[in-house]
């Protein structure tokens, strides 16, 4: 299994991400219809990349009325637009505001993964956003983290 | 179906305090693109060249190109066209950051800015309405400040533009800042800004940008994007090292302005260069709009008298304005006073280059330390961030001075050839004795002297052309001038040029619009865009005699160096130039060039 795992360091803020995958979804550039999001905090020159983690108890799957909301074999939560009637439930539920509302206010929109190829990966050149396998998902921070110990430790610290 | 357009402009005057829409005229929007070029047509229509630029009758246009908001690389750019406040040219200067997104997004490919507030205003624009509001608030507030605070009285994802102290007090080389850490630099656009009482914009969109041809687009984007990451700037080298990067790589070419350009080269450039800035002030790269590069400089100075100061950049050009250019190789210093300008919005590049102009003054005893307070003396280090601080602040006769740029410094203390300026505006870090083809960019650009408005340096730096030599530099200028004004109103980054070439700029612009566009016709446009400037400046007064570059770059050889004894001599390019261009003897465009790029009955 894969997972979409993000790097804040690597983040340059550039919202690429946003606009691809508005447009991977409805064909038009409206980072406000992006799945993901990036917040700025200026005074540290922070940006933060947050996205739907497809989490293990989705408390948006348990809240639906209609059962609209479904894991998938792969482990994403789908969202069958046939079955849902609108109530926003999912969007009160999740408690990090990664399935919202499309500006139109006309559909519920979260993040599907593309299918397994997502775009705002294919666009983030700068590494900041990884789809890896599971088990190498923290892998780059702790080689990094290892290589800091390794400079201490040459250096004889 | 036209693509990549808003579709509408704003129209805001501040003297009646209305507001109006318009839809955007589609065959200026074929024939002269967006931004830069549309901005540039619509400001020809509206205004006298020859009033005065700080004039109630001036406009200031923020415009965008129809590849901004997208997926297209380095697609963040803004442009903002106006008769500029230090030369009265036709002016446009740009900026990245994520400005140009969001007005798009709220509806609008620009904003014309006309007539003068009585009291200082900002305008919030979201959801098709617009205020003009009350910014006594805001007035005298540093533009880091300036943006907070327009977020916070507006909408915490609000996009913002603003000037900083020096433009409210006319500085003529004042910039406009976008989002408190990008600006739109040149030919004191901020001025413009600052004399209509507007302090700030803030916008937030909430619309879709669609484009003409979806799946044509998405191939364009990749191939292009493709293109881009393997280059050695764009690709990694422009987020590890920022522009700075060139500081190291001119200097060795013998190319850098040094100590008001008495030589060109500086000995102790290692000490400020980009692998120096990376390793004692870098923390991180930023970036504008989709963009993949990411030269943005978010750093710090973490010892010495400046210590726990933190900003954006500076830019290579801005190492050399206050490093090289007045002899200095304290980083810190030149950090620093590249903070100052940030905040208080002033160009820098003409601030470090009048500084430079004044310690040249000073030298030679034509400025009595009475009028300065101190000695101003090159490679002083502490003088000169103390002369940025009086330039910024002016509240002295002589900040006051020194904020009207090296032009009117030189010329208050009676010797205009100190300033190393063309068209009045200083030049860049590019010495032009050194590489030929650069000077005939300064000499012919046409909002003074300016580097990116025809980047020769690529080929005759980077690439393979021998930059000492005159031959083919008319051709390369020209070209590039022409490609350059078509990208600039495209709506994407210059430094996409490290990577792509007019066939696939073209392309990107023809799948987002839908105008049947090839490399060829995309470059033409860029054409008209340069012709069109020309004859704006042309009824606002200037002629050949204009296309100059200052005596020093003709009399004075380079001193030291690998380009030691060279001269510059424009005279060698122009007529060659002139001829290429259609152009008369005099600089003028002949109706035949006039008739073939449809502009005719403009002149
Ligand atoms: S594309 Fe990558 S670098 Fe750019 S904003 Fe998204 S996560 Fe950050
Ligand atoms: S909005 Fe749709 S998906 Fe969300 S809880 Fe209601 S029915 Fe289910």
């Amino acid at each position: 299994m894969k997972v979409l795992m993000v790097d804040i360091d690597k983040c340059t803020g550039c919202r690429a991400c946003e606009y691809a995958c508005s447009f991977a979804h409805d064909g038009e550039f409206n980072p406000l219809n992006s799945r993901i999001h990036i917040s700025e905090f200026l005074d540290d020159f922070v940006f933060v990349p947050t996205y739907c983690t497809q989490c293990d108890e989705a408390y948006c799957m348990d809240v639906c009325p209609t059962k609209a909301l479904t894991r998938s074999q792969s482990g994403v939560v789908e969202l069958d637009y046939d079955k849902c009637i609108g109530c926003k439930q999912c969007v009160i539920a999740c408690p990090w505001g990664n399935i919202k509302l499309s500006s139109d206010a006309k559909r519920v929109i979260k993040c599907d993964l593309c299918g397994g190829e997502p775009e705002c990966v294919r666009v983030c050149h700068a590494g900041a956003l990884e789809f890896v396998d599971v088990e190498d998902a923290v892998l780059g921070k702790q080689i990094r983290a290892a290589a800091n110990i390794k400079r201490s430790a040459v250096a004889g610290v | 179906m036209v693509g990549g357009y808003a579709g509408k402009i704003l129209r805001v005057n501040l003297t009646e305090q209305t507001i109006s829409t318009e839809d955007i005229n589609l065959k200026w929007a074929e024939d002269f693109i967006g931004g830069r070029g549309y901005g540039e047509r619509l400001l020809f229509d509206e205004i006298d060249p020859r009033i005065d630029p700080l004039s109630e009758e001036n406009k200031l246009i923020i415009a965008t190109g129809p590849l901004g908001s997208t997926t297209a690389p380095s697609s963040g750019r803004v442009m903002v066209i106006t008769k500029g406040a230090l030369n009265g040219t036709m002016a446009c200067s740009n900026s990245g950051g994520h400005f140009a997104g969001e007005l798009k997004r709220a509806g609008y490919d620009m904003i014309v800015i006309e007539g003068k507030a009585e009291k200082p205003v900002y305008l919030w624009i979201y959801k098709g309405q617009v205020q003009i509001r009350d910014a006594s608030k805001l007035w005298g507030k540093n533009t880091k400040e300036t943006d907070k605070l327009l977020k916070r009285f507006t909408h915490p994802e609000a996009s913002t533009l603003q000037i900083g102290p020096a433009a409210e007090k006319l500085s003529l080389i004042s910039n406009i800042t976008f989002d408190g850490r990008r600006m739109a630099g040149r030919t004191g656009i901020g001025a413009v800004m600052g004399s209509k009482n507007l302090k700030g914009v803030a916008v937030k969109g909430h619309l879709s940008i669609r484009v003409a041809d979806k799946e044509r687009f998405a191939k364009a984007v990749y191939q292009a994007r493709d293109i881009l990451s393997k280059d050695a700037f764009s690709g990694k080298g422009g987020a590890k090292y920022g522009t700075a990067v060139l500081v190291n790589v001119i200097n060795k070419a013998g190319g850098l302005p040094t100590r008001n350009a008495h030589d060109a080269y500086f000995d102790n450039a290692a000490s400020i260069s980009g692998e120096r800035l990376t390793k004692d002030h870098l923390i991180k790269a930023e970036a504008c709009d989709s963009c993949s590069i990411a030269c943005g400089r978010v750093t710090q100075i973490t010892s010495g008298k400046y210590a726990n100061n933190k900003g954006v950049g500076p830019e290579y050009e801005t190492i050399w304005a206050f490093g090289a250019a007045c002899g200095v190789d304290d980083l810190d210093a030149i950090v620093m006073a590249n903070y100052l300008c940030n905040e208080y919005g002033l160009d820098t590049i003409s601030a470090g280059a009048t500084v430079a102009c004044a310690m040249d003054l000073f030298e030679a005893g034509y400025i009595p330390k009475s009028d300065i307070g101190f000695d101003l003396r090159f490679g002083d280090a502490d003088a000169m961030v103390e002369a940025v601080k009086l330039m910024c602040e002016q509240n002295t006769d002589f900040g006051r001075l020194l904020a009207k740029g090296s032009y009117r410094l030189a010329e208050h203390y009676g010797h205009l050839e100190f300033s190393m300026s063309v068209k009045k505006q200083e030049f860049p870090a590019y010495d032009p004795r050194a590489i030929k083809g650069i000077g005939l960019e300064y000499a012919t650009s046409n909002r003074g002297a300016c580097h990116v408005r025809g980047y020769t340096i690529g080929a005759e730096v980077l690439g393979g052309l021998d930059k000492s030599s005159y031959e083919g530099k008319a051709k390369l200028t020209k070209k590039l001038q022409d490609l350059t004004a078509a990208l600039d109103s495209s709506g994407i980054c210059l430094f996409t040029t490290f990577g792509l070439k007019a066939k696939e700029i073209a392309e990107l612009f023809a799948a987002a619009t839908g105008f049947d566009c090839d490399k060829d016709e995309f470059v033409k446009k860029g054409e008209r865009i340069w012709n069109l400037e020309r004859i704006f400046n042309i009824k606002a007064g200037f002629s050949a005699d204009d296309d100059r570059l200052p005596e020093r770059m003709e009399k004075e050889p380079i001193k030291s160096g690998p380009s030691k004894g060279e001269v510059a001599n424009v005279s060698e390019m122009l007529s060659e130039y002139y001829s290429l261009r259609g152009w008369d003897k005099n600089g003028i465009p002949t109706d035949k060039k006039l008739k073939e790029l449809g502009l005719e009955g403009l002149l």
